[in-house]
């Protein structure tokens, strides 16, 4: 490197970068309304104070107290021509005297206490005859038990009957106790951390194979021609909706036999041993020739029914999980939530199982239908895959286009056919025809590349909302508490954690990867083999990373209604009750750090 | 019979990995593939099974074209085809035994494969190869815990299981020392001789070419330069194939 002289402008450069640096600051201080005169205000000064003093007594222990009331009437202001005799005293107790038993509002009078426990504090109030309390201030005894205060009297209306000076003696008796605030606060810990326990599985399960789909080294390299995408993309949606309605119908189907456990054992016993018998005949038949046959034929009926069979059996385990979940409810005790946890795993399959078919089916038609296109496209001679092209391209652009204008349409309510079914179907159509006459017809298209991109978009999309925000719609649809917010924080965490895990599949060795596909594995074994095994570790670690994360989440989560410790926390500082929110405070602080020093042992032990 | 017609590759970026190389190997033989870095070594051999997808050329394995085949006929074709790698490319974090049993991958029931379950045949198979190899005790270990002739050694297992007909061999003892690669080597030759596998090696030591390859073939920038007996490498074709500022070592 060659040294230059600092020149003018070199040094103008300088000077107006740093002007340019003190605007930008000057501007931040000026929208970030930075004050620092009310820094200084000497009633920010007490309130501040006191919110620290009571944040530092967190409310988690408390005593039983003996508490004695020490009175003397008193009169606010004298009476007129009324003389005010001094209160007779029993010496054997505490009592107290004051140097007048009336006075005019704001007077100092000098109160005497006597016989007093020593050394103890307490409060000294005015009572009002109405019930009404005016602190005077505290006493404190000394080692004999007396106490001398001069007191100031409130400012009064005047009024005919005696009033009272009260002395409150408090003495803790009994052991130490946990207030309610930190057993509340015990409870909704617990809650917090199984909260994000239970976020971080679920994510955690759903994020692994979409990682898979959002790894560019994976995905780079499934290419297939233009003809195989449209049957695939035509026959996704009629298998999604195949599958929507096959699964109904099962459950139609099978209702007369889902209603006792014992019918639906019969049933599941059957369903499984039918599965394992098709699928061990089916799949020991690996080798073929090439070319459709009759063993084809055969083999499609035995797939179908070994996949009908597969749907009863999840239906069956719903409701045998449903009905024993709900039977030991009761007889479990204080295990109960065991029953409670098979039952909601029975409503929670009620939920997925047609979710899980439909996806399934959808699967495998487009599959199929793609498979079907590659083999016309690897087959067939040019001028006729141009010819399946355009007319593949041009339904299946119209179709998804379709869709898509099905899927603006229950978001914006236009009803209207023309604008979200003709229109968008017409272009859609027009776009697959454009398509299929500007590519080769042979030529192989990065499809990979374009589920990755497309893949990736809906995760970052999805990861930048924040799990706060997100518990705002879950609230709405499960209902204030936890389960909203796992929800939440499950999506989040599968948007983020897919996130990590594909970066970490996008850095494993290639070598391993190129050896096993070299032994002819198909793809989901050259994953199993040469992925799994490099990934597992990091992947556990993000995982026990994100848990950690979580349990942060979840302890404000419950500002928006979902559950955990931050409903309490927010709850008690909306009541300015400081040193209840100080327990809770507290409580995240210990746990936090609790996880914080686990998980990275155990990452460090992963690792 | 392996031919290969007329293939070229030409990566994404323009460069030119490979100009219309033509040449056919016999069943049983054992081709040496030699050249500079990046001649075009590599390429070659991944091409033969679909690793690399050549931008033209033909290549016939027994009558089938191999350019032409579908995904599904090339996952038969490529169990046939064992590769063996510079860097062993073995999965570190899973055992030997694993990574052998890899080799299987092409042959067994894809949906119990899935679950790490091999049939017991396959398991033999492993062990006798492993065996043959003389590394059967370190079955279990994990693969990073072997030394590199070790690991070189379960990759010629992992192809081995695999009962294949061409061996690739992608310059199997470049990263290993003279006396190890020796040893290597002679693995190869046996496989080559005994079950009499056709064998492309890509090697950078001549005195290895000579050693053990019945035939050799040389590449320069992705051109074919020399295709022969070893013995005729001469001091003329040998600066033909290194170039004019080469020497001969070894």
């Amino acid at each position: 490197m060659n040294k230059k002289k600092p020149s003018l402008l070199r040094s103008l450069g300088i000077a107006l970068g740093a002007a340019l640096v003190i605007i930008v600051f000057a501007y931040g201080v000026k929208v970030t309304d930075v004050n620092f005169e009310t820094t200084r205000s000497e009633d920010r000064l007490t309130q501040l104070k006191r919110v620290i003093r009571a944040l530092v007594k967190p409310d988690i222990i408390e005593y039983d107290y003996d508490v004695t009331v020490v009175e003397i009437p008193f009169y606010l202001p004298c009476p007129e021509g009324e003389e005010i005799s001094t209160p007779e005293v029993d010496k054997s107790q505490p009592y107290m005297l004051a140097n007048a038993y009336c006075a005019s509002p704001q007077e100092i009078v000098q109160i005497t206490g006597k016989n007093f426990p020593p050394d103890t504090k307490g409060p000294v109030d005015f009572y009002t005859t109405s019930g009404v309390k005016k602190p005077l201030g505290d006493f404190y005894s000394d080692s004999n038990g007396d106490f001398q205060l001069d007191v100031e009297l409130p400012t009064r209306q005047p009024i005919a009957e005696a009033q009272r000076i009260i002395s409150t003696i408090r003495i803790r008796v009994g052991n130490p106790m946990f207030t309610e605030t930190a057993k509340a606060t015990w409870d909704k810990i617990i809650e917090t951390v199984f909260m994000a326990l239970l976020a971080t599985a679920i994510g955690t399960a759903l994020a692994i194979p979409v990682s898979f789909i959002a790894a560019r080294n994976l995905m780079a390299e499934n290419k297939s021609p233009l003809t195989s995408i449209a049957f695939s993309i035509i026959g996704w949606p009629i298998g999604i909706y195949l599958g929507l309605k096959t699964a109904g119908f099962a459950r139609q189907l099978l209702t007369p036999y889902l209603d006792s456990p014992g019918k639906a054992a019969i049933g599941l016993a059957i369903g499984i041993a039918l599965v394992i018998l098709i699928l061990q005949r089916v799949l020991k038949a690996s080798d073929k020739k090439p070319g459709f046959d009759m063993m084809d034929i055969i083999k499609i009926v035995a797939y179908v029914v070994a996949g009908l069979a597969g749907i009863a059996v999840m239906l069956f385990i719903e409701t045998l999980s449903r009905t024993i979940g709900l039977a030991l409810v009761d007889p479990l005790g204080p295990f109960g939530f065991i029953g409670n946890f098979l039952y909601q795993m029975g409503e929670a399959s009620t939920l997925i199982i047609p979710a899980f078919v439909a996806l399934g089916l959808g699967a495998v038609v487009g599959g199929a239908l793609g498979n079907i296109g590659q083999t016309i496209s690897d087959k067939s001679p040019a001028s006729v895959v141009r010819i399946i092209n355009i007319i593949g391209t041009t339904v299946a652009g119209a179709s998804l286009f379709a869709l898509i204008g099905a899927g603006i349409n229950w978001l914006y309510q236009i009803d209207n056919l023309s604008k979200t079914l003709y229109w968008p179907a017409g272009i859609g159509a027009v776009i697959g025809l454009v398509l299929a006459l500007l590519v080769k017809p042979k030529q192989p298209l990065p499809t990979g590349l374009i589920i990755y991109f497309i893949t990736r978009t809906i995760l970052n999309g999805t990861r930048s909302v924040e799990s706060l925000v997100m518990a705002i719609v879950f609230v709405i649809w499960v209902g204030i508490g936890p389960f909203a917010g796992s929800l939440a924080l499950a999506l989040h965490t599968l948007a983020a954690l897919a996130k990590l895990y594909s970066e970490q599949v996008e850095s494993i060795m290639p070598g391993p990867l190129e050896a096993v596909t070299a032994t002819g594995a198909n793809r989901l074994q050259t994953i199993i083999y040469a992925v799994v095994p490099q990934i597992v570790s990091p992947y556990i670690s993000f995982t026990m990373y994100r848990w950690d994360i979580n349990v942060r989440m979840s302890t404000i989560i419950g500002f928006v209604g979902g559950g955990g410790i931050g409903f309490l926390l927010q709850q008690n500082i909306n009541l300015l009750d400081y040193r209840a929110a100080s327990v809770q405070m507290v409580a995240i602080a210990v746990v936090v750090a609790l996880m914080d020093y686990v998980s990275s042992v155990v990452r460090e032990r992963m690792t | 019979m392996l031919e290969i017609k007329n293939l070229t590759k030409v990566y994404e970026g323009g460069t030119q990995a490979l100009t219309d190389v033509s040449f056919s190997v016999k069943p049983g033989e054992f081709l040496a593939v030699i050249g500079l870095s990046g001649s075009g070594k590599s390429t070659l051999l991944r091409c033969i099974n679909r690793l690399i997808e050549p931008t033209e050329g033909q290549i016939i394995w027994n009558g089938q074209d191999v350019t032409a085949a579908s995904q599904d006929e090339m996952l038969k074709i490529r169990r046939k085809i064992g590769m063996i790698f510079q860097h062993f490319n073995l999965v570190t974090r899973s055992k030997v035994i694993t990574n052998v049993l890899a080799g299987r991958l092409g042959y067994v029931n894809p949906a119990l494969s899935l679950m790490n379950r091999f049939p017991k045949k396959d398991h033999e198979m492993a062990f006798k190869q492993l065996d043959r190899v003389s590394i059967a005790d370190q079955a279990y270990k994990r693969a990073d815990e072997l030394s590199g002739g070790q690991q070189q050694r379960v990759g010629i297992a992992r192809a081995m299981v695999q009962e294949p007909d061409i061996i690739l061999a992608d310059e199997p003892v470049a990263s290993l020392d003279p006396v190890l690669a020796h040893s290597i080597m002679q693995y190869l030759e046996t496989i080559n001789q005994e079950d009499g596998v056709m064998v492309l090696c890509s090697l950078h030591f001549l005195d290895l070419v000579h050693r053990y390859a019945d035939r050799a073939i040389a590449l320069n920038g992705g051109k074919l330069m020399f295709d022969g007996p070893p013995q005729d490498i001469d001091d003329a074709k040998f600066k033909e194939i290194y170039g004019k500022e080469a020497e001969r070592v070894g």
